[in-house]
């Protein structure tokens, strides 16, 4: 598999370079037909339009989502299926993710976009309380196995409290719901497409750092990605580094840097978060003997926190070193320090080499 | 010429104050929406029973049919903006904004936070269950009125039976609908069995008409293995996908926006049919109710809002609930059609629901119905009212204003139902219940693997390895472990 770097420069704005970021597509099994370079949310915008070609009774729905939304996600479907399927909602994320329950519970295929993962919470009711036990509940009488709650999340260089935000770690503890988080573009086509046809209530988090700068060959064909299956994206023997989204790029630029120290780093994207797949994981630790896990979300609490614990319960003997974590700090996200709260790359390696020299 | 100017707009700003002053209450002109016009078919009402029939072969009073051409309240106020006339003097004081015109005015007023007086409550039936003079109601049949006053009956028998079992220990929890019979009873009766309900939690009665049985009821109560919804929830979140009554979930007024999104789905599927969300007073209060309802509107959805309001919201008071005309004046605020009416009136009720229902249906329109009422039990077996509320209160609306007496008593005059159908009836449904309690009870518990089913549509891997080592666990300490559920 041909490792393939595509680099996206962030647009300098002041606030310092949080460090470039890049892309590989080092592992991918989905057969490069008909592709075509395209960015993220022209990815995510073409899973969308296949969704509703495919589809008839499936709609999205969500703030802005008409015009084409304020990432350009939903570009092209109100002209194409119309407004009755493509439509704006009132501004209220507690409507928008009960109305998509309501939908769903129908047998619809419901693509509700919440603007910011940070405006998700007043949803977090619908979504604990009535999504994810919707099935369970009712005996399986009713299920809302159709609903995909899609949200921008994660650092974007400028975002601050509520433009930032990972709240991923939230919804992992909420039996009943998938989350899941694709690290590119051709991985979110897939990704988003299994999110849509999966039969349960689906939490997808789009990085939207590389909304615009991550860029890749994208097979233009209708794909699947499956869900809970980790990709190994980057083999190597000394130490395992599990991560997802926007972070994969950081860390895989910390594993070229720590291969010229001569460490050879297996790097892990997990993908799905819940239910998250520890076999993959596990695996490669047992290979390796050390694990690290990273993340932008805060540490504490943070979802790595049930990865280490996991690999401690099933690893412990076979463990080198702890289990490395390198996260965000435990404050709201803030705007002029954002460089110095982000896991970064020097952060990553450091990190590496500790483990390694345990 | 400016003074002019100034002086004739000052004019008609005043005389545009003056009407808006004399403007009380407001009424829905429904002559434009023409739910109700003979002249096309989508006008001819629809009956519990799904059939259409023709206005003039129905039993209808004049008074009926008259009505049934206009809803207007008694406070004939037209819903147009007293404002907008098509005096073109007035055409160029209306500006333009997003949201369209709106006509403007130099002398500041600000809308009253209330009107002067309360939005009145439509009622047909008087409180000993006589007809009021020239009531205009939609008529049932003996066939159903007697049905719908069965119905109320078993309702309180179930109820004060299953609150009993409680007390005795047998189920862990349970709450009434005493005092809100006519409204679960005859707002059922009204719709049709495609009409989707989304219930809060005191509705029973909506699934007692729809053929619910007692065994079924009893089940869910015990949470035994024929328990629909696999012993998982506490009693009464009953929930049945053949009587198209959505799982009660104890969260107040989540279903409201979920409501708006299935009648959508109606609305995409052309189905005739509408979709029915209870509400109590307390639940309107809650966020989901403004989703719900601006949603409803916005999307043109068919859904009816029903709320109970009852009076009490646990120990709080719908004083300390809110500062409005309770609900039914909230349903302008979002653009949706409201009345009020009496919820211990069951015709009333009845009648509401059915016009209610041929305007969501009809019209891709939301409604919102405010019933009346008073919640006669407590909020359930974990309360006891009377530490809150005086205890003649309660028996004031327990016995003067039942609206199962009523009911029985309008009944009555009709001669369909006698003193001998009562006893009958009430030693019936007494003894099929208690059968139905104790066969409940004996019965087995849903088997433990329905504890990691249905979690997703399949288990995950983390699942399953869960239920392996429980199980493992359970076999060294079954002592542990309650020894009535199969493992």
């Amino acid at each position: 598999m041909a490792l393939r770097n595509i680099i996206g420069k962030r647009i300098g704005n002041g606030i310092g370079l949080v460090g470039r970021r890049s892309l590989s597509t080092a592992t991918c099994d989905v057969e490069n037909r008909n592709s075509k370079s395209m960015n993220l949310y022209s990815a995510i915008n073409q899973a969308l339009h296949l969704a509703l070609e495919t589809d008839p009774r499936a709609f999205v729905f969500g703030e802005d989502v008409s015009f084409g939304g304020v990432f350009r996600c939903t570009t092209g479907l109100a002209d194409r299926f119309g407004k009755a399927r493509v439509f704006n909602t009132p501004l209220c994320e507690q409507g928008i993710v009960g109305f998509g329950i309501g939908l769903a519970a129908m047998g619809n295929r419901a693509i509700a976009e919440i603007q910011f993962a940070d405006y998700i919470y007043p949803a977090f009711d619908q979504i604990v309380n009535e999504a994810a036990k919707f099935r369970y509940r009712s005996g399986n009488q009713f299920n809302c196995g159709g609903l995909t709650i899609r949200a921008p999340y994660g650092a974007v260089g400028h975002g601050g409290h509520y433009h930032s935000q990972s709240p991923e770690a939230f919804f992992c503890h909420v039996p009943g719901i998938k989350v899941v988080i694709p690290r590119s573009p051709r991985q979110a086509k897939g990704l988003l497409l299994s999110c849509i046809r999966d039969p349960n209530p689906v939490v997808f988090f789009e990085p939207k750092w590389l909304y615009r700068l991550a860029v890749e060959e994208v097979p233009e064909h209708d794909y699947m990605l499956p869900l809970s299956e980790a990709e190994v994206i980057r083999q190597g023997s000394d130490i395992t580094l599990v991560g997802w989204g926007a972070q994969l790029t950081i860390m895989e630029q910390a594993c070229i840097e720590a291969e010229k120290d001569g460490i050879s780093c297996e790097l892990i994207d997990l993908k799905t978060l819940m239910p998250w797949d520890k076999e993959t994981v596990e695996a490669s630790v047992r290979k390796t003997g050390r694990v690290l896990i990273s993340h932008e979300a805060p540490v504490t609490g943070g979802f790595g926190a049930e990865i280490s614990a996991s690999i401690v319960e099933r690893c412990f003997l076979r463990l080198e070193a702890p289990v490395a974590r390198v996260c965000g700090l435990d404050t709201p996200f803030p705007l002029v320090f954002e460089p110095f709260y982000m896991p970064s790359k020097n952060k990553v390696l450091d990190a590496i080499k500790a483990t390694v020299d345990y | 010429m400016a003074i002019w100017c100034r002086v004739s707009s000052r004019t008609i700003a005043n005389a545009n104050h003056m009407r808006k002053r004399m403007n009380q209450g407001f009424a829905v002109d429904v002559n434009r929406a023409s739910g109700f016009s003979s002249a096309s078919n989508r006008g001819r009402p629809l009956f519990s029973d799904g059939n259409r029939r023709h206005l003039n072969s129905l039993p209808w009073n004049r008074a009926t049919l008259v009505w049934f051409q206009r809803f207007k309240s008694t406070l004939a106020e037209k819903q147009q903006d007293p404002f907008l006339s098509s005096d073109s003097d007035e055409d160029h004081q209306s500006l333009e904004f997003p949201g369209g015109k709106v006509s403007y005015t130099s002398e500041m007023n600000f809308i009253s936070e209330s009107s002067q007086t309360r939005v009145p409550c439509y009622r047909v039936l008087d409180d000993d269950g006589e007809l009021i003079p020239d009531s205009h109601f939609q008529q049932v049949s003996e066939e159903v009125a007697v049905k719908m006053y069965s119905k109320m009956v078993s309702l309180q028998i179930m109820d004060t039976i299953f609150y009993e079992a409680q007390r005795q220990g047998r189920i862990s929890f349970y709450l009434t609908s005493a005092g809100e019979e006519a409204i679960n009873i005859a707002s059922a009766a009204a719709l049709s069995e495609q009409d989707i309900i989304l219930p809060q939690y005191r509705e029973p009665g909506v699934l007692l008409w729809r053929g619910f049985t007692l065994q079924e009821f009893a089940d869910q109560c015990f949470g035994n293995k024929a328990d629909y919804g696999k012993g998982r929830q506490m009693p009464i979140h009953y929930g049945s996908k053949k009587h198209n009554f959505f799982t009660i979930s104890s969260p107040i007024a989540t279903q409201l926006p979920q409501a708006a999104g299935i009648a959508y789905s109606l609305k995409m599927d052309n189905k005739k049919a509408c979709v029915v969300s209870y509400i109590g007073d307390g639940g309107t209060s809650e966020g989901d109710f403004h989703a719900g309802l601006n949603f409803a509107a916005v999307m043109e959805a068919p859904v009816i809002f029903f709320c109970r309001n009852n009076g009490w919201a646990i120990s709080t008071n719908v004083s300390e609930q809110f500062r409005s005309d309770g609900i039914v004046v909230k349903g302008r605020a979002y653009g949706i059609r409201s009345i009020r009416v009496d919820g211990n009136d069951a015709l009333a009720v009845y009648t509401a629901v059915s016009a209610a229902r041929e305007m969501a249906v009809n019209e891709h329109r939301p409604i919102l119905i405010e019933a009346l009422t008073y919640r006669v039990g407590h909020h359930s077996t974990s309360d006891d009212s009377t530490k809150y509320r005086k205890l003649d209160e309660i028996v004031y609306w327990k016995n003067a204003r039942n609206p199962v007496n009523r009911f029985r008593n309008w009944v009555q005059s009709n001669g369909w139902w006698s003193e001998q159908q009562e006893t009958q009836l009430r030693n019936r449904v007494r003894k099929q219940l208690l059968e139905a309690i104790q066969v409940a009870e004996k019965a087995e518990k849903p088997p433990l693997a329905e504890m990691f089913r249905d979690v997703y549509d399949y288990p995950p891997s983390n699942l399953e390895e869960q239920e392996k080592y429980l199980r493992e666990t359970i076999s060294r300490h079954p002592i542990d472990y309650p020894a009535d559920i199969p493992v």
